[in-house]
């Protein structure tokens, strides 16, 4: 008896491949960890030294992104996930048997993708609130915290979980592209979190705008309550952060469909 | 079925498919021949779409093999039992694998009990020796319980218990009607698994043909005789047309029988001590066959009483 496969069929075995593997668990629970862990950590430290801050920084402080400081490390570790969910495909060689299951191999990456999105969008935005709640149960102390019924708050605590989720997406299309663990992780991390920093130094019109552009400084918008200046606005900046991996995994998929597996 | 037409495939400019064309059959087993480095894991790779041609066509059952509505139910494949993520168990490999072409758990179960993997069912795959890899490849390659088979060296490395186990499985694969098509660069193990031969060297057809007629063909059938009047036997002999040769201070009588031997020398009066068939063994047949086309030559060490090394193959 021959059932067409269908994309339910594969979104299912993707599942399953997913969380049948460690370090699923461990790239969850180092991003769960760490997000909540700097954002408490941040709020702590905020709240403990209050007292010392001048005041044109009160005026800019940003009680929602300070709780939602850790992303800058989840980030890292849930990219990290987004690699090894198809690096260790061709690490390992079960590409050759995933593709053979599954010919159509644009089927096979876009289950992977919405899989991946899934999970990351549900576990980041849980992560999200948790770290929001906390940091802002610290900030509380010194009367410097904030509401997710204030404005733009809801906004940009969702939008941890929407940030998280990009990221795991931008590690699963460098992946896709580079089909190497080491060198996809290295990528990743500069491009995230090395790199971006630095982008302040460059100068004149242009090097703003590759600051305002650049991955996680226009994605990280969408977390923040307060714009800095020099910024994207939330919406804008989450898009073009989305832009970058969605560039990156339709290159990706365009390789993958030309070369030998 | 498997139907290949003129099938090609570089890397760079080495050419490792040439302009391949056979048919496999149903209901035997299909031996894949070929020195290492023949092009054979290149060929099942294209069959499976898995490498893209520079031209020509694999059909499976009929479709290119990336059109296959469920692929798994049609086509099980073995190409490399480490082919897998060795951090997963082997039932929750199996389970994505079933999974994907929408084929039940229950259907793992069996697959697991069929190869004998049961008991380790829930273990991870990185801790498998090659033979219980290989086991859990032949398992996947039943889940859909696909009509068309195909192993890529499937006993490379394995012991000799391991070997007979997939020799055996394959014969009742293909006795139960399916078409099973399998690789390897040993004759030896050939000759007693295969049925039907398509032989390679360097990416070109060499031969296709049942096991039998290969093995008649290429074997170089030679008579042995001894006699005490070797001189006057060997003129008689090449005055009938025969090739004679001395070796070993035997007369070696190239394609004839022992039957002609003896008449000849019983014709001339002449006393014969000895008198054999000395049969070219399958390996040197097949060594003869594939000489010009085999890639990398090894030089055997002097004295070394296996001959040449078996280099690993990809
Ligand atoms: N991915 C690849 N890149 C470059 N060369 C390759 C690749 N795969 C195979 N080859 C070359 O193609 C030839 C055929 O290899 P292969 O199909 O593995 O032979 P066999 O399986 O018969 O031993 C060899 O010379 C091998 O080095
Ligand atoms: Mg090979």
């Amino acid at each position: 008896m021959t059932t067409p496969t269908s994309m339910r069929h594969v979104l299912r075995s993707e599942w399953t491949k997913l969380i049948s593997v460690r370090s699923t668990v461990w790239t969850m629970v180092a991003m769960v960890a760490t997000t909540i862990g700097f954002g408490v950590l941040i709020s702590w430290a905020t709240e403990s030294n209050w007292a010392k801050v001048e005041a044109r920084q009160r005026s800019v402080f940003d009680a929602t992104s300070t709780s939602l400081a850790g992303i800058a490390f989840g980030q890292l570790a849930i990219a990290v996930l987004g690699v090894m969910v198809i690096s260790t495909e061709y690490s390992t060689g079960g590409i050759r048997t995933s593709l053979t299951a599954v010919p159509k191999r644009l089927r096979l990456l876009a289950a992977k993708s919405l899989i991946l999105l899934a999970i990351s969008l549900v576990v980041g935005t849980i992560t999200s609130f948790v770290a929001f709640f906390l940091g802002q149960a610290f900030l509380s102390k010194v009367g410097i915290e904030t509401h997710l019924g204030d404005p733009q708050v809801l906004r940009a605590v969702f939008g941890g979980g929407l940030y998280l989720a990009g990221s795991a997406m931008f590690g699963l299309a460098l992946a896709a592209l580079m089909r190497h663990t080491a060198a996809a992780i290295t990528i990743v991390v500069g491009a995230l979190l090395v790199v971006p920093p630095f982008t302040r130094l460059l100068p004149g019109g242009w090097g703003d705008a590759v600051e305002r552009y650049f991955t996680s400084n226009a994605g990280q918008q969408i977390t923040a309550v307060t714009q800095d200046v020099n910024t994207l606005s939330p919406w804008g900046g989450y898009l073009v952060f989305t832009l970058w991996w969605v560039v990156i995994m339709a290159v990706a998929a365009y390789l993958l469909n030309r070369r030998d597996a | 079925m498997i139907e290949v037409q003129g099938l090609t495939k570089t890397f760079g400019d080495k050419v490792a498919v040439d302009n391949l064309s056979f048919t496999v059959r149903p209901g035997v087993v299909t031996g894949f021949l070929g020195p290492n480095g023949a092009g054979k894991s290149t060929t099942m790779r294209l069959i499976l779409g898995l490498d893209r041609p520079d031209s020509g066509t694999a059909l499976v059952n009929g479709h290119p093999y990336g059109s296959l509505p469920g692929p798994l139910f049609e086509v099980g494949a073995l190409l490399d039992a480490k082919d897998v993520h060795g951090g997963r168990t082997a039932r929750s490999h199996l389970l994505a694998l079933a999974q994907s072409n929408g084929i039940s758990s229950k259907r793992v179960d069996e697959v697991l009990e069929l190869t004998g993997i049961s008991s380790v069912a829930g273990k991870r795959i990185k801790g498998f020796s090659l033979g219980m890899s290989q086991r859990l490849g032949i398992a996947a390659t039943l889940l859909g319980d696909p009509k068309v088979l195909m192993f890529d060296e499937p006993v490379n490395g394995l012991d000799p218990e391991g070997i007979l186990w997939i020799r055996n499985f394959m014969r009742y694969l293909a006795g139960q009607g399916r078409t099973v098509f399998v690789s390897s660069h040993l004759m030896s193990e050939m000759a007693v698994t295969a049925d039907h031969l398509i032989v390679v060297g360097r990416g070109r057809l060499m031969a296709d043909m049942t096991t039998e007629a290969f093995i008649e063909s290429s074997s170089t059938n030679a008579v042995r005789v001894k006699s005490p009047q070797a001189v006057e036997l060997n003129q008689a002999l090449v005055d009938r047309g025969f090739q004679v040769t001395t070796v070993d201070g035997y007369l070696e009588v190239a394609r004839a029988e022992c039957a002609q031997v003896g008449d000849v020398a019983a014709e001339h009066h002449l006393t014969i001590h000895e008198l054999f068939e000395e049969r070219a063994s399958l390996e040197e047949a097949f060594m003869e066959l594939t000489k010009d086309s085999v890639e990398y030559h090894t030089e055997a060490f002097p004295g070394d009483p296996f001959g040449a090394p078996q280099g690993e193959s990809a």
